[in-house]
């Protein structure tokens, strides 16, 4: 077996190693397809310290993912169109800058997610999936019935936004921003999960009374977990929405929360590159059983079925074997 | 003569019409083992949350050092110095035996809003929980999953946990509780040399361990507490006998 440090790096050296390979074989195709699997994997990221460390069950990341999405569209709108995002009480300009969209993506889903998890840590277990599944769906039929931003069309972003000194028109150098943030978000996650706060979240996921009983509060440590979270995973809807140069209701939907679980499943619950694995072979059965039929979902269930029983540990852990308690 | 370190003022609490508390008094003070003894339903689990915060009473008070703490949540009794232990073991399995006791020194210096430094690249918190497992005998396991020790040495990591709080007083339900006749010895030496660092309020069922270790005995049942005294006088009284151990006790 590999040690889980030596497959992490493999993984990442490979997720850089395609695009740039397509890159010098002129497949722009390719590093989009490579593009798309960071984001989602960025994604992924964000509900693994909720679900991973946390233990929570949320299936209404999307929430986060279509805020994240939303801030980009409307104010890349703005920008495109000369008009204002609003004027009173104050004026606030639109703008095609990606840090300062970043910015705004990652302090709404932070706001979202602190508000969506005060009330959805009132409960736990089904409750909890099912609540903030419910929250996603408000998301989403609140985009769906808002016609200033394009309602169930969505919105087009003619233009890829800015990034100081680099044209982002051109795919590697927007795959190189996605892969940064990501290998950035991954040294957060791991330094997260060994920090007192990632020990103390831990515990409090697998026996909350001795965490209370050592003077600490259970559910603050899930509430902070939740929200960076949902701001990590917001970060990526920014992105997802700058790849495409669009966006839709589609990013809030309950298949979007559910996708983004299924990611962490089949790479990996709680472990720092199982929802890396797990978007890269989703995006490749995507791609190429996609091709071969409308209806290759069969073929991600059969996988995931395979995983859930046989592989507990998800695809990591199928490599790697079981975790090493912090090394 | 010596405040007591923690005592209990008439509390009184009750489901419906069933008076799970009622009336009770009771006391711990420095170097004393107290154990609670009653049978099944006596109150002892309803008496032990009141104590550590869980439940609110109905009427009466919670004292901890003087200090009236009847209002205040598990976390802050927690904090105030109130060290408890579990029936059933209630301690993060996928970790490691060091990380759960790591645990305890996070909670020691009040603040888990850490978020970037290691937390076993902390000096003193290592240092914290390396003391605490050796006072309980578990150095040698530091690394050993906590899923993967016997259950007694999990009742000894509990009270490592707890020793990283520099507990006032520990309330333990039902330290014994699985263990078999050596595990039962093993412990009860372990909670006897365990009494000069705190009072330990003990809720048992395993009579032998009891009559070892304790100074006195409340005998709770019905909610009431019908006898406290010393061993012998437990053992000597007729109501105790009638109610609780049998006539032949």
């Amino acid at each position: 077996m590999i040690r889980e440090r030596t497959l992490n790096g493999l993984v990442l050296v490979l997720l850089l190693a395609v695009p740039l390979w397509a890159m010098f074989n002129d497949q722009p195709f390719t590093i989009t397809l490579a593009t798309r699997a960071v984001i989602f994997a960025l994604a992924a990221v964000g509900l693994n310290i909720a679900l991973g460390l946390g233990g929570l069950v949320s299936l209404g990341h999307a929430a986060f993912f279509g805020i994240g999405g939303y801030a980009m569209g409307i104010l890349a709108h703005h920008a495109q169109t000369y008009t204002p995002v609003m004027e009173l009480p104050f004026l606030i300009e639109g703008t095609k800058s990606m840090p300062v969209i970043w910015l705004v993506a990652m302090v709404t889903s932070g706001i979202a997610a602190f508000l969506i998890g005060i009330l959805s840590l009132r409960t736990a277990g089904v409750y909890f999936i099912m609540i903030t599944l419910a929250f996603g769906q408000m998301f989403y039929f609140f985009s769906i019935s808002w016609a200033a931003y394009g309602g169930e069309d969505g919105l087009l972003i003619y233009v890829r936004n800015d990034f100081p000194g680099l044209n982002t028109l051109v795919p590697i150098n927007f795959f190189a921003i996605c892969f940064t943030i990501l290998c950035l978000v991954l040294l957060l996650n791991g330094l997260l999960a060994r920090s007192p706060f990632g020990l103390a979240l831990n515990a409090a996921r697998q026996a909350p009374q001795r965490v209370q009983t050592v003077g600490l509060d259970p559910q603050r440590l899930k509430l902070v977990a939740f929200v960076i979270s949902g701001v990590i995973t917001g970060l990526a809807g920014a992105l997802f929405a700058d790849l495409n140069r669009f966006v839709s209701p589609t990013m809030f939907s309950w298949q979007m929360s559910g996708e983004i679980m299924i990611f962490i499943i089949l790479g990996g619950n709680a472990r720092l590159c199982g929802p890396v694995v797990g978007a890269v072979v989703f995006v490749m059965l995507e791609h190429f059983l996609g091709g071969l039929s409308e209806y290759w979902h069969i073929y991600l269930g059969a996988l995931l079925l395979l995983v859930v029983f046989f592989a507990r540990g998800g695809l990591v852990g199928l490599i790697a074997g079981r975790e090493v308690a912090h090394d | 003569m010596t405040e007591p370190i923690l005592a209990t003022h008439s509390l009184q609490k009750s489901f419906g019409a069933l008076m799970a508390t009622d009336d009770i008094s009771i006391d711990l003070y420095p170097g004393e083992i107290h154990a609670v003894i009653g049978p099944n339903g006596a109150g002892k689990s309803t008496l032990i949350a009141q104590i550590c915060g869980g439940l609110k009473p109905d009427a009466g008070r919670v004292e901890l050092l003087g200090k009236d703490v009847t209002l205040t949540n598990t976390l802050t009794r927690a904090k105030a110095g109130i060290g408890r232990t579990f029936q059933i073991s209630a301690l993060a399995m996928e970790d490691t035996v060091l990380q759960n006791v790591l645990l305890g020194a996070v909670g020691d210096i009040g603040s888990p809003w850490r978020f970037l430094r290691p937390v076993l690249n902390d000096g003193s918190l290592r240092s914290k929980a390396a003391d605490a497992l050796k006072r309980v005998g578990l150095q040698d396991h530091a690394a050993t999953r906590t899923s993967d020790l016997s259950h007694g040495q999990r009742r000894q990591l509990e009270v490592a946990v707890a020793l990283t709080l520099k507990p006032k007083a520990f309330v333990m339900d039902e330290p014994m509780a699985g263990l078999g006749a050596e595990g039962s010895k093993t412990l009860t030496g372990f909670l006897d040399g365990l009494r000069e660092e705190a009072p330990i309020l003990l809720v048992e069922h395993d009579m032998d361990a009891v009559f070892a270790l304790a100074d006195r005995i409340s005998v709770l049942v019905y909610g009431k507490i019908i006898e406290t005294g010393t061993v012998d006088q437990i053992k000597s009284s007729k109501a105790v006998r009638e109610a609780y151990l049998g006539g032949d006790a």
